[in-house]
């Protein structure tokens, strides 16, 4: 059975790529549907939802049109969500291949080295990266690529080190073909598959510590962004519960969408490994 | 290996890692934009010349970098934190007077979470393919990916606001002076929401993990071997499965005990808990740096401790653990 046939067998997995693909339409067609700054004030302040047709959400304590912020939110989000984790599989799988392909005193460094990652509360230090860096795209992203990437590197050791021994790769050494070939052209390429599943799989909670992150005010100050908006909502949880509820909706359902096209990638990539469904 | 050389090892290794914390604390000082001095003194002390020049001084900030290093680490190993000029106080005292509130907060969502994602894991685990699985299931995909801060927000919203059913914000009756039982019962009710919604997530993280531990240990051939001797079905999942099963998750769990930390940084902020998460978040509003890095500091120490005891309860527990390995 091919690869989509298997996907779609995942019902689940299917529901979240359709929302994960309706998010991502969203994002792109943001500066179409309200080319106006999501930051600009454009109506009454605290306007509830479903009732004015032009704004669909209602507006936030500034006026400002929250359909708006949570369109243009959806970029921010998948932007950060996807540039970190491929920032922490660049630190993570080199990492990870140099130490299950060296083992020995490199392989115990860099497993301690990663240890100690794992050890530190990785919010906490997220906090404390993009704080002294001060709250930009950069920082945020590179803050949690630096928190996400040692189950990375973990995964990758764990598969070269099992395919260090196969006999294409001593075959690979007998012909002498160097080291950082063998790692690359040999032994990497098996491992992509356990990667794209984990990778899909992190964006979801890269997506959720980047909200947490602008929830407490260290968000880009230039960018509107999920966290952010259910942030400026906390004041007015009352009379005007809309504010928070809707972006945190937003969050929680493309996190979950994520989750749910990343455990339909997995039985569709590891099909011997697939969970028993009927 | 006995106990003992087993403890000994283990707290060699936290020191370490602490130490190493303490190294990365005094490079993300300099990290950061400006003159270092004026990071430790934070925005407060920023206009005092006098202040930037004692603190120089005392941090020898004039002399070389790793000079400088072994004065920030003396002061570590000392227990010395670090001073806020904000709060004209010592972090570590700063940080020590809200640790209880935090120790709290956490240890009663650990234990909620822990007792109730098993259980749910080991019921959906029991019941494989049926729909009180399914249930439970879609229920830890839901939870595993709901934003902690929004849970909070809206559990405040529903059960403190509108149903008045527990206290919206705080960590007891202020001006309610109460004492002894009463005070303890009023904390209590404070703590309900606040431990919850923390918990929450790993609830469903723990109930995912029990799942599939019990539905790889049920097909070990100890199992099969109880099962044809006759012992009920029950008792095999009790005595048998879940006991087994338990193990790996209580690892793991032990091993979480960093985000449950980081986690609280948000609850704290959303309810108003005077732990050492709502420390931290005070400070990022005033740029407090030293007590940032300080809480930084210490909530890695909670965590290394944390690792500690559950290693050395495990090692207790389960005599066929080689814990130095």
């Amino acid at each position: 059975m091919n690869f989509l046939k298997r996907f779609c067998r995942n019902r689940g997995a299917v529901l979240g790529l359709v929302i994960l693909l309706a998010v991502v339409v969203f994002a792109l067609l943001a500066p179409t549907l309200f080319p106006q700054s999501p930051w600009r004030p454009v109506g009454r302040p605290f306007l509830a939802p479903f009732t004015i047709e032009r704004f669909p959400l209602g507006t936030d304590t500034l006026g400002r049109n929250l359909a708006a912020g949570l369109v243009h939110g959806a970029r921010v989000s998948l932007m950060i969500g996807v540039v970190s984790t491929l920032v922490a599989l660049l630190i993570g799988v080199p990492l990870g291949a140099i130490a299950g392909y060296a083992g020995g005193f490199v392989d115990d460094a860099l497993m301690r080295f990663t240890e100690f990652f794992q050890t530190i509360p990785s919010f906490a230090l997220a906090i404390v990266l993009v704080a002294i860096l001060q709250p930009q795209l950069g920082s945020i992203v590179l803050a949690i690529g630096v928190v996400s990437w040692p189950p990375i590197a973990r995964l990758v050791r764990g598969e070269v080190l099992s395919l260090r021994t196969r006999e294409y790769v001593q075959a690979a050494v007998t012909i002498g073909q160097s080291t950082p070939r063998i790692i690359f052209s040999q032994v990497l390429p098996n491992t992509i598959a356990p990667i794209i599943v984990m990778g899909s799989l992190m964006i979801g909670s890269a997506i959720l510590l980047e909200s947490s992150l602008s929830f407490l005010g260290l968000g880009d100050p230039n960018l509107m962004s999920w966290g952010y908006m259910v942030g400026a909502g906390r004041t007015r949880l009352l009379d005007a519960w809309w504010i928070s509820f809707f972006p945190g909706l937003a969050i929680f359902l493309t996190v979950l969408a994520l989750n749910l096209a990343g455990e339909g990638l997995n039985d569709a990539l590891n099909p011997r490994l697939a969970r028993g469904r009927e | 290996m006995n106990l003992l050389q087993f403890l000994s090892g283990r707290l060699a290794k936290g020191v370490l890692t602490l130490l190493a914390i303490a190294v990365l604390n005094f490079f993300l000082i300099r990290a950061a934009p400006g003159d270092p001095a004026q990071v430790l003194a934070g925005e407060a002390g920023a206009a005092d010349a006098v202040l930037l020049e004692q603190l120089r001084e005392r941090f020898g900030l004039n002399e070389p970098l790793l000079t400088q290093l072994w004065i920030y680490l003396k002061g570590y190993m000392t227990l010395d934190l670090g001073f806020s000029y904000r709060q004209q106080q010592p972090v570590l005292a700063l940080v020590l007077d809200r640790l209880p509130a935090t120790l709290l907060l956490t240890g009663a969502a650990f234990l909620i979470s822990l007792v109730l994602g098993t259980a749910m894991g080991a019921l959906a685990a029991r019941r494989a393919g049926k729909w009180s699985d399914s249930l439970i299931t879609a229920l830890a995909l839901i939870f595993y990916a709901t934003p902690l801060f929004w849970v909070a927000l809206m559990s405040q919203i529903v059960f403190a606001l509108k149903l008045g059913i527990v206290p919206n914000v705080g960590y007891e009756t202020i001006g309610a002076n109460y004492t002894g039982l009463a005070r303890a019962l009023d904390i209590g009710r404070h703590l309900v929401l606040p431990a919850l919604t923390l918990g929450l997530f790993f609830t469903a993280l723990y109930a995912r993990m029990m799942r599939a531990s019990m539905l790889e240990v049920a097909g070990a051939d100890f199992v099969k071997t109880a099962r044809a001797k006759g012992v009920s079905p029950p008792r095999v999942w009790r005595r048998h499965v879940a006991r087994n099963a338990i193990l790996p998750v209580v690892t793991l769990a032990g091993l979480q005990a960093g985000q449950l930390v980081g986690g609280a940084v948000l609850t704290e902020t959303v309810f108003a808990w005077p732990g050492i998460g709502r420390l931290m978040f005070d400070a990022l509003v005033q740029r407090d740096y030293s007590v940032l890095l300080g809480v930084f500091f210490v909530s890695s120490a909670m965590v290394v401790g944390f690792n500690i005891l559950t290693d050395l309860i495990y090692r207790i527990a389960d005599p066929r653990i080689e814990a130095g390995a």
